[in-house]
């Protein structure tokens, strides 16, 4: 059935600004807390405020902007939305409509086959957040905190160029790695920094021309994001198969029941009577301001992914994982330059680190590249063997300590002295006399546990290839004896 | 201590206060007795309080006695028009919907009133949300016009204009978006001035149009009103539309009168529907400017005639998203009868709001709607552009431009609230400066045969309220002597 048919999708994706204090005011924009404690009168909407624009959200949007290759408008005008609804304190959005900061640019996304596709946008803007309800059932009231109300939020827009809720969370998941690249959004799904209104249609493949559009509304999990268009997509193609009309609506992700429910009608949906804000003199954006935002920005996730094949030729799924995010890219990058072992150090962050960091944030580790670096030259150099460094590294990760430090208090040096290594070899195999006298009658699988009883006596530290060599040379001195 | 303080200018009193003659705990005292005594029938003060107002005079005299004075005018009261905050003290806009509302911070004006020294002895009434020609459409009452209590003040800065012309302060702030400054003053008979957009922070002043709404103070005579202009005038990075110019000593440079400035007079503030009384008035001083030997240049401005229209669609239309705030939802004015979020909204601002605020709110809805936006907001401010062009042309010919500033004199209660349209006309002289953002003022020249003063309108170019202050102190000269 799904194979007649496919779906057009365009996303207007929210983005909070991590901008120390909020677009139109001095207020913080911190997350949480006491509701309403970061507030003024301008944010609340007071009688004779005026809003003031925040330079560094033009920048953080003018970074985006840059980062998805898009236009950046000389000149762009803030607009008016109007609406009423209790966490708007003023009775409209400042936002841009007509003249907004940028049109154009593009997003690449990379299916897990490799197989990359150009996602055109449509325009970005700048705007305002609004706050937050809460509904007490119980007490049957509504309680309005107002301290999310004028965090700056970027607005992209894509043309319907995805056509299934994979290339959506593609987008999403690449959208949401730029801005942590670019470091101007905190990209916490669940704190709402990134959401986004899907606007979803079917047709038959092959058809030129798009159905009807239904919108779904304020989306902020890519796991309900996937779930969402998977069923509105289902659902408008029964809608079609069973004869009937897609009508241009705006629908409500019920996530407890897993459906899309009907907010509103076309004919029910707001006029919001846009015009231009008289407040705010028209926003401009000179090239010089362009050019100084251009040098602050740092190298792109598909930079940087084409960067780390080249320098250092590891396999392309570990730089899919390392250039994931900046922090881990940042980090693997120290680790492989202190170790000089790349597929090493990849091999390192990829396991160890991020078992540990799937707990936690990598910011919040306590291991510091540089030292798990030493920890890989260690290895690297059979100062240490392995199984000893996992030991360090769990160590490293308990208290920060650097890797030398630990080895050198817990006595975990590798042992690469042949005269201690003989002298343990001789008293394992004194001890097995028995064991031994059956290996040299051809029970040969019995090396394997003088090998084991060596490096247990030597608490793992032993070096290995030294152990096999001497164990080999006195079983042959006694199959004479 | 003589005690007719009300006969004194306000550079007057405050070199009293200043030479220690008097104190301006005595001066405030004084007028808060006049405001008690003559509020009751003029309703020029919404609220006006007696230990808000003396405490700083109090705090002013011991300034004064430690020989810090900030201004000329300190120790002098002040009023302020109940559409600007000033913090601690009620801010009504004459509106239901603001009831028991405090001002939780002080306007940028207010600021620097302060900072001068200046007492504010309490808020002035005025057309709920400044919405009104005439004063009436206030919810705590129209003013009536201290020259003849039958007419009305003028709108909407009516109470700053009947306090001071009525002798209830000296000096009184009010606020002009098409007009309200400059009518009232006319009306009472007081000078007064809406200067270029951007002269005066707009920040605490309760907007009604953002892009034409204007401060302006008023004073009864020209050089007090210069003194106190260059007091509240000056950049604030509050609000993005304020202009960081320098700030002229206004008071210093008015005695060279219309010295070398040359004086438009547009034909089409001539026309029909001008009383023959103001008509008089102003060729009277038209032709005593000749005689002066002062320029007078025949100019055009074609767009007048749609300028009315212009200015009810964009100030219709900023005004029906500015007042959206008042919803009953975190201050004011909340309805008993609510069931529903709908009802919250609905039966808060039906109860809340005035006929007239209604109105306009209405007007501007639709000019906005989907569908009438390009018919009527974006070509209102297309012609808005072809006024301003209109303008700078006539200044390729002049420095300032001469009207009258309203049609007629002081007209009686009721007389045009009937006919908003004719109530709209009112403004005909007045909106188009604001539209073009130029500065504008009005200065008493004569009066009707009942004793009714009539105003005079002088436009100059923007930023330049110098050239508007000496024209109007150089006819407000000429009145003295004829």
């Amino acid at each position: 059935m799904l194979s007649e048919y496919e779906a057009v999708i365009g996303l207007e994706v929210h983005i909070q600004l991590k901008t120390d204090s909020k677009i139109f005011c001095g207020c913080s924009t911190a997350f949480g807390g006491e509701p309403n404690i970061r507030v003024c009168p301008v944010c609340l909407g007071m009688p004779g405020v005026l809003p003031k624009i925040n330079k560094r959200a033009v920048e953080f949007t003018i970074k985006m902007v840059l980062a998805t290759a898009g236009t950046v408008h000389q000149e762009s005008i803030f607009a008016r939305k109007n609406y009423f609804y209790p966490d708007l304190p003023k009775g409209y959005q400042i936002s841009q409509y007509e003249f907004p900061i940028a049109t154009g640019g593009a997003v690449i996304i990379k299916n897990k086959d490799g197989e990359q596709k150009r996602i055109r946008l449509s325009r970005i803007h700048l705007e305002e957040e609004a706050g937050k309800l809460f509904h007490d059932t119980d007490d049957r009231c509504s309680y309005i905190d107002l301290n999310r109300c004028g965090i700056p939020l970027v607005e992209i827009v894509t043309e319907p160029d995805l056509r299934s809720s994979e290339e959506a969370y593609l987008f999403l998941s690449k959208i949401k790695q730029i801005a942590e690249y670019l470091d101007i959004c905190t990209g916490n799904m669940e704190e709402g920094a990134i959401r986004c209104d899907i606007n979803i249609s079917v047709k038959s493949k092959g058809d030129k021309n798009y159905g009807t559009r239904r919108e779904i509304k304020n989306m902020n999990s890519l796991k309900f994001i996937k779930r969402a268009i998977d069923y509105e997509r289902d659902s408008q193609i029964q809608i079609i198969k069973s004869g009937g009309n897609i009508s241009q609506e705006t629908m409500l992700w019920d996530e407890k029941v897993g459906v899309t429910k009907l907010m509103r009608t076309k004919e029910e949906s707001e006029d919001y009577r846009y015009f231009p804000e008289p407040d705010l003199m028209r926003l401009e954006i000179t090239p010089e301001w362009i050019e100084r935002v251009r040098k602050t920005l740092p190298e792109l996730p598909d930079e940087k992914y084409r960067r780390f094949i080249r320098q250092y030729g590891i396999p392309a799924y570990d730089v899919g994982v390392l250039t994931s995010s900046r922090n881990l890219a940042d980090y693997f990058e120290v680790v492989a330059l202190v170790s000089k072992q790349p597929k090493l150090a990849s091999n390192w962050v990829m396991v160890e680190l991020m078992r540990e960091i799937k707990e936690t944030d990598i910011s919040r580790i306590k291991v510091r590249p540089e030292n798990l670096g030493t920890l890989i030259t260690m290895i690297a150099m059979g100062k240490i063997s392995s199984r000893s460094a996992k030991d360090v590294f769990a160590e490293m990760v308990r208290t920060g300590r650097n890797a030398e430090e630990i080895v050198k208090a817990e006595g975990l040096k590798q042992i690469s002295d042949k005269a201690k290594i003989e002298k343990v070899v001789k008293l394992v195999l004194d001890n097995n006399r028995v064991s031994v006298r059956k290996y040299l009658r051809g029970k040969e699988g019995l090396f394997g546990f003088f090998f084991g009883q060596v490096m247990r006596e030597t608490n793992g530290r032993a070096e290995p290839g030294l152990v096999n060599k001497i164990l080999m040379d006195e079983l042959n001195k006694r199959r004479g004896q | 201590m003589d005690s007719d303080f009300e006969k004194l200018k306000a550079r007057e009193i405050a070199a009293k206060i200043h030479s220690r003659v008097i104190s301006s705990v005595e001066v405030t005292k004084y007028f808060l007795d006049r405001i008690e005594s003559l509020n009751p029938e003029i309703n020029a003060f919404i609220s006006f309080d007696h230990e808000f107002a003396l405490s700083q005079a109090k705090r002013i005299d011991n300034r004064i006695g430690s020989n810090d004075i900030t201004s000329p005018l300190m120790g002098v009261p002040v009023a302020i028009k109940d559409n600007i905050q000033v913090s601690g003290l009620p801010t009504t806009c004459a509106s239901r919907i603001l009831s028991g509302y405090k001002a939780v911070f002080d306007a940028g004006l207010v600021e620097k009133i302060k900072r001068a020294g200046l007492v504010i002895i309490g808020k002035t009434n005025l057309d709920e949300f400044a919405m009104g020609s005439s004063n009436e459409y206030s919810y705590y009452g129209p003013v009536k016009n201290p020259i003849d209590n039958t007419k009305v003040s003028g709108g909407s800065s009516g109470g700053s204009a009947a306090a001071v012309a009525g002798g209830m302060v000296p000096l009184a702030i009010g606020s002009d978006t098409g007009g309200s400054v400059r009518l009232p003053a006319a009306f009472c008979g007081v000078p007064a001035i809406r200067p270029s957009y951007g002269r005066i922070s707009r920040y605490g002043l309760v907007a009604f149009a953002s892009s034409l709404d204007q401060i302006g103070p008023f004073a009864l005579d020209v050089t007090d009103l210069a003194m106190l202009l260059s007091i509240v005038s000056g950049y604030d990075y509050r609000d993005s539309t304020s202009i960081n110019v320098p700030i002229p000593d206004y008071a210093s440079i008015l005695k060279s009168g219309l010295n070398g400035l040359r004086v438009g007079i547009p034909k089409e503030y001539f026309g029909d529907g001008i009383e023959q009384t103001v008509r008089l008035a102003v060729n009277d001083v038209i032709r005593h400017l000749k005689n002066d030997n002062v320029e007078l240049v025949d100019i055009s401005l074609p767009t007048t005639k749609y300028s009315v229209a212009v200015y009810y669609v964009i100030a219709n239309a900023e005004a029906s998203s500015n007042l959206a705030r008042y919803d009953g939802v975190r201050y004011g004015y909340r309805s008993d009868s609510i069931e529903s979020l709908f009802d919250l909204y609905c039966n808060s601002r039906s109860e809340g709001f005035g006929q007239e605020v209604k109105r306009r709110i209405m007007l501007g809805t639709y000019v906005l709607s989907a569908g009438y936006y390009d018919a009527y907001y974006r070509r209102a401010m297309k012609v808005r552009t072809l006024i301003r062009d209109d303008f700078n042309r006539a200044f390729e010919k002049c420095e300032l431009i001469l009207s009258p500033t309203s049609p007629s004199v002081a007209f009686d209660f009721g007389e045009r609230l009937v006919d908003p349209l004719k109530m709209y006309l009112s403004d005909i002289y007045t909106v188009a400066s604001p539209l073009a953002g130029i500065p504008a003022m009005s200065v008493p020249c004569g009066k009707d045969p009942s004793g009714l003063p009539i105003g005079l309108q002088l436009i100059g170019k923007r930023f330049d309220e110098e050239s508007v202050l000496q024209g109007a102190y150089h006819i407000e000269r000429m009145m003295d002597v004829v």
